[in-house]
């Protein structure tokens, strides 16, 4: 990959992050929501103190958070504080910051979302590769076919599903929550399983609600490869139809599939945040909600802007990584 | 010298069936296309003779008696609130298929309009679309919507409103894909040919590009349908709907909200799951069909 197009690549994704920060900074202003007036209003109501003290305050806290300000000075700090993940404090949970309760929360949702991620490309491309390779087993290749019919269905659903069957009706898991109710954290082997027994309702949501794109994805790059020259000439070289799957097919359909892993991402994302909230999961999701609920507007703020981010550092690593699987590109 | 009468010609007639019986052949060729119709006719029709039979005012709290399971009187049950599920399913449903049509419909139209300016006229009007829609893709859009949701009064938030902020940030799809078509067509020689004779510029555009170009509308339509009704179903599961209304997002959300199945209530998020999952399990069927029609190399012919 040549210096300038990863220049142009880096260039791009501040461009992104700066039309997203952008967004959620201007969208809230063209409201005629005020999140400190509401919040304490709120606690007027109940507390009760004077409307007129209740204005002092609310100036006081304007001042503070350099809300009196013109609206472009007060861009040009939100731009400065985003370059450092700075993403202000919490209206409910003052004195913590936003960040702070993203990285609280950031690990359980990377930890369901690599899992999840990951075995579902895995297992969604060998169904979809084998689905078209035409010397695969028949009961191999049907087995693709139910995972095509959940394509439409959304993990949140998928999930519900799981949750009326396996938890509700069966018993076998739990109905959500990240451990058993009394149990605490600790680094011991049951607690580990409580834990895993929690997680397994949603990772299979969010996999079901996944594997049938990449099937379907892959079915119809295994369809337009196995017509191509170089399948059939490793046929006529008498290579073993397990080499000629492995290096010849399924290497050569993968590659677009990358670009779709990059392009998936942010569909991903969501549903895991959503999903996770379905289940009650103390990640990103959750804390999501429960900003929702409680009006937080600089938690959602935060989390969506961190989310989007994320993501679009991640497509651009994914982009970066191309090259080291196709050489093509990488010589070009 | 006697003529000897020759008989007509026995003319044999060609029967070329009926557009209808054609179209109806099509369908049992494309399995997949016939069984999302076939859902979607059931789901509207299921909507209609509920919007005339039923009383609507259960759709809404404290009209019935509560938590009560499925039963002759109830056939979905009734939630926690006091909602006859079955009302709730059909207002639900309508005005599913409202966002759906709106947002899909006006998403596309903006797309089709973009794509057709972007294309067509091309030089520094096609580089800005094309570098907004660029930007715009990476961005999670439902996330972009949860903000445009969140800042919204709660009254303010309605049916119409959901739909404008789906449409906000879905026309960028149609109009990256009608435009990429514009450009293949502007280089065909019938444009060419067109444009030589003189037709001007809108002539070209609705005369001779827009009619080639009705399957892929209709097939981006109804993909934005589908993403419509996606995103509007994602948005109310957060708790950003219209609160009051019995959209199926909703009920989900209630219903999650007061741990029903920890209560045993297992119909009340049941329900709306599975009338979710035919909605968009047919629009997905017909989407793929209408892929299928669009792209003649794969169409199945008799």
């Amino acid at each position: 990959m040549s210096l300038k197009l990863v220049i142009k690549r880096l260039l791009f994704l501040v461009l992104v992050i700066w039309a997203a920060s952008t967004i959620v900074f201007f969208i809230p202003r063209l409201s005629n929501r005020n999140a400190l007036r509401e919040r304490f209003g709120e606690l007027a109501r109940t507390g009760g103190f004077s409307p007129a003290d209740l204005e002092k305050i609310i100036a006081s806290m304007n001042q503070q958070f350099g809300l009196d300000r013109p609206l472009y000075e007060q861009y040009w700090t939100y731009l400065g504080n985003i370059l450092h993940l700075d993403f202000g404090y919490s209206l409910y949970r003052y004195p913590t910051t936003v960040a702070e309760l993203i990285a609280q929360s950031l690990p359980w949702t990377l930890g369901l979302l690599l899992v999840t991620t990951i075995l579902s490309f895995i297992i969604g491309n060998l169904l979809g590769a084998v689905a078209a390779w035409p010397r695969a087993p028949h009961w191999l290749r049907a087995f693709a076919t139910p995972f095509i019919l959940l394509t439409g269905v959304p993990p949140v659903i998928m999930g519900i599903l799981l949750l009326f069957f396996i938890g509700f009706r069966l018993k076998w898991l739990p109905l959500g929550g990240a451990y058993s109710v009394g149990v605490v954290p600790t680094w011991t082997w049951t607690f580990f399983f409580d834990l895993m027994q929690h997680q397994i309702l949603p990772a299979l949501a969010l996999i079901f609600g996944s594997v049938g794109g990449w099937v379907l994805s892959m079915r119809g790059m295994g369809v337009t490869i196995q017509g191509e020259d170089y399948v059939n000439f490793a046929e006529h070289k008498g290579l073993t139809g397990g080499r000629i799957f492995r290096d010849y097919y399924l290497r050569n359909a993968m590659l677009p599939q990358v670009t779709g892993l990059a392009l998936a991402l942010g569909t991903m994302v969501t549903s895991a945040i959503i999903v996770e909230g379905l289940f009650g999961l103390p990640g990103i999701g959750t804390m999501l909600n429960l900003a929702i609920r409680a009006n937080d507007f600089p938690t959602i703020y935060g989390i969506v802007l961190f989310i989007t981010i994320a993501v679009a550092v991640l497509m651009t690593i994914v982009e970066f990584i191309y090259p080291l699987l196709d050489p093509r590109v990488r010589s070009s | 010298m006697s003529t000897v009468a020759l008989s007509p010609p026995i003319e044999k007639r060609i029967e070329r069936p009926g557009r209808l019986v054609l179209l109806l052949r099509y369908l049992r060729r494309n399995k997949g296309l016939a069984l999302g119709v076939a859902i979607l006719l059931g789901l509207v029709a299921f909507t209609v003779i509920g919007l005339m039979t039923v009383d609507l005012k259960q759709a809404y709290p404290l009209s019935v008696a509560a938590k009560k399971p499925p039963s002759w009187k109830y056939p979905f049950g009734t939630d926690f609130f006091g909602r006859n599920l079955l009302a709730a399913m059909v207002v639900g449903m309508w005005q599913t298929a409202f966002i759906g049509v709106f947002a899909g419909g006006l998403g596309t139209l903006i797309g089709v309009v973009l794509g057709f300016i972007s294309a067509y006229f091309g030089k520094w009007i096609d580089a800005t679309i094309r570098t907004v829609c660029q930007i715009l893709t990476p961005i999670p859009v439902l996330l972009i919507q949860v903000v445009i949701a969140g800042s919204l009064d709660k009254r303010d938030v309605t049916i119409v409103t959901m739909a404008l902020i789906v449409v906000l940030l879905a026309w960028m799809g149609p109009t990256l894909v009608i435009r990429a078509q514009v450009l293949t067509m502007k280089e065909r020689q019938f444009v060419a040919v067109a444009k030589l004779s003189g037709v001007s510029d809108l002539g070209i555009i609705f005369k001779e590009i827009l009619p080639c170009l009705l399957p892929f509308i209709a097939a981006a339509f109804v993909a934005q349908v589908f993403s419509a009704v996606f995103a509007a179903f994602y948005l109310a599961v957060l708790g950003l709907g219209p609160l009051r209304e019995p959209l199926l997002g909703n009920i989900i959300w209630a219903a999650q909200s007061q741990g029903a199945f920890f209560n045993g209530w297992w119909w009340w998020p049941i329900i709306p799951s599975i009338a979710m999952i035919l909605i968009l399990g047919s629009l997905a069927l017909i989407n793929m069909g209408l892929d299928e029609l669009a792209n003649p190399r794969v169409r199945r012919s008799e």
